[in-house]
């Protein structure tokens, strides 16, 4: 987190210990004293800067994220076409049944999974664990998501996500919970749902809560910017944001409770940039099939005939549970602040 | 940009022009029949720009090509590529890029059309699936460029980085590039001009031509600085 050895072999530049300057930003000497003619030119390398956090979100959009447990699991995912994978011990629906506390997996298990698939690699850290955080930098994770599905372990704060190199996701239900992440330094997030029930619906209504809030912003006239902001917990400036650009700072998937094809173009349609899906995969039948069918309607999510057609034969999806008939203690999507 | 509130017709209405409209077939015909004259008299305006809709950082490289002048539209099949004069394959993930072109068939109908002349440009991912070979890796790809390229060449996501880079035929102050889990061309054939090297003893190539082929390991689509973009339409217009 503060210090590290910054690789280099493959760009075969420099390869010095550096600290970590404001913001966890890097900046690393390639060629000291290479003059190009220019006045203005930065010869060093930025690493870990807010662009480059965002950026990997960026190249994630229209795409699917499997959680996933073991290496053979993270194959099939590569292979079904997966934009990245979510390295975990257990899937949320085997979190929901085990109980107990649920904390990060075993790194020896990520670095199965990492080692198995050139795609990138997420893990999950719990909200306010900061040294988990750390250690999951530490083994080169590429995206951290600071998650409600394992248990908190700060029950008033979040981590301080700008003194990472390593981009984090974070959940929310509404703008307000968005923006306080992104004001934390999270570089991308992800609507919560109801992980491990295989029920879209709280998907679907927290999607449609932070796409309402994002109009409702957007309609103010900015006298009142200012109250809105106090209102939903959310920092002014980037309340001011998405008034004037009328989208989320970063990019935003759909998470929890995604089981068919279409309940993932469901999620697109309704303004997901992508979608995160856990149990729906390796709790289904035919997880192969299932994985395949998922990442080609996100592709293709306006084309009914097409969802029509990869929905057909993949196996019967994860049973599930029905979220309307959950206590509120049995909820997760409570869990953050 | 928000989406719609939910409905077909909503969405739809963001994305009309994703192939099958009858326009773009009239507008293949046009090419066809008067290519050359019309090659030579297109102004920037004119030209129909596609963006690869497959999955990636789409709706920055519309934005960018609105920026410079040309009508860009996002394109997912292969009659969508019809009477287009470029096409950006923007960022992604290379592997699910690969699997949904092949598919679809929508690789076969990119390497028709720039046979039949339309221009490519790939940024990171689209570096990738237009280069012939991929060190170390058997998967789908268009390989229309001479050049061997290797992926995540400078680690994971931690040692993505950025800094500014000299690239002569943009012209101007040095390119602030965006190199994100990025690939880099470890070597290019003889018909292939490099554009851009990153500074330091690596020199590793990061941007080149080959005709009307164009290809970065960064990404300018992540900056304000239109430069690289304008080039591509330049080279789409033949100057």
């Amino acid at each position: 987190m503060v210090e590290e050895n910054v690789k280099y072999e493959a760009a075969a530049a420099a390869g010095s210990a550096a600290a970590a300057g404001a913001e966890g930003a890097t900046r690393v000497g390639l060629a000291a004293g290479v003059a190009y003619g220019s006045s203005s030119m930065d010869l060093e390398a930025a690493k870990g800067t807010w662009r480059v956090k965002k950026g990997l979100a960026e190249m994630l959009k229209g795409g699917v994220i499997m959680d996933v447990t073991t290496p053979e699991q993270a194959k099939i995912a590569e292979d079904a076409g997966a934009v990245a994978v979510m390295a975990l011990e257990r899937v949320p629906a085997d979190i929901r049944a085990a109980g107990g506390v649920a904390r990060m997996a075993d790194p020896a298990v990520i670095e199965k999974i990492m080692n198995a698939v050139t795609i990138p690699v997420m893990a999950k850290a719990r909200i306010g664990h900061f040294v988990e955080a750390m250690i999951l930098e530490a083994m080169g994770v590429d995206y951290i998501d600071e998650s409600e599905v394992l248990t908190p372990a700060d029950e008033s704060y979040h981590i301080n996500k700008h003194a990472f190199k390593v981009p984090f996701v974070c959940g929310c239900r509404n703008l307000g919970e968005a923006l306080r992440r992104i004001g934390e330094g999270a570089a991308m997030i992800r609507t919560k749902g109801e992980a491990g029930t295989g029920d879209v619906v709280e998907a679907v209504r927290h999607m449609r809560a932070v796409m309402d809030d994002i109009r409702r912003v957007q309609s103010l006239p900015v006298e009142e910017l200012m109250t809105a902001a106090k209102e939903m917990g959310a920092p002014y400036d980037l309340v001011k944001e998405v008034h004037d650009t009328g989208k989320l700072p970063v990019v935003n998937f759909a998470a929890g409770g995604i089981a068919t094809p279409a309940d993932a173009a469901l999620m697109m349609y309704l303004g997901a940039d992508g979608v995160f899906v856990g149990s729906g995969i390796f709790k289904s039948e035919d997880p192969a099939k299932r994985a395949k069918a998922i990442v080609e309607a996100v592709a293709h999510y306006e084309d009914a005939k097409l969802l029509a057609e990869v929905s057909k034969g993949i196996g019967e999806a994860m049973r599930g549970i029905y979220v309307g008939g959950m206590k509120p203690e049995e909820k997760i999507q409570g869990r953050g602040w | 940009m928000v989406r719609g509130h939910g409905g077909p017709a909503a969405s739809r209405s963001k994305l009309p022009a994703t192939g099958r409209g009858s326009s773009l077939v009239r507008g293949r015909v046009e090419l066809e029949t008067h290519q050359m004259s019309n090659m030579n008299q297109k102004s920037a305006s004119d030209l129909r720009v596609g963006v690869l809709a497959l999955q990636g950082d789409v709706s920055e490289h519309l934005e960018m090509m609105g920026r410079v002048g040309a009508r860009s539209l996002p394109v997912k099949t292969p009659e969508g590529l019809e009477g287009l004069d470029g096409l950006i394959i923007p960022g992604g993930e290379s592997t699910t890029v690969g699997k949904l072109l092949v598919r679809y068939g929508l690789d076969e109908a990119i390497c028709r059309r720039v046979r039949e002349g339309m221009a490519l440009y790939g940024t990171c991912t689209g570096l990738i699936l237009l280069a012939q070979r991929i060190h170390g890796s058997a998967q789908p790809r268009l390989g229309l460029m001479d050049m061997d390229v290797e992926r995540n060449a400078f680690g994971r996501q931690v040692d993505s980085f950025e800094i500014d880079i000299p690239i002569p035929a943009i012209g101007g102050a040095p390119f602030r590039a965006v190199f994100i889990r990025a690939p880099f061309i470890r070597e290019v054939g003889p018909g292939v001009e490099v554009l851009a090297r990153l500074p330091g003893p690596g020199g590793q190539i990061v941007m080149a031509r080959q005709g009307k082929l164009l290809a970065s390991a960064f990404h300018p689509e992540l900056t304000d600085d239109p430069r690289v973009h304008a080039y591509f339409l330049r080279m789409i217009l033949g100057q």
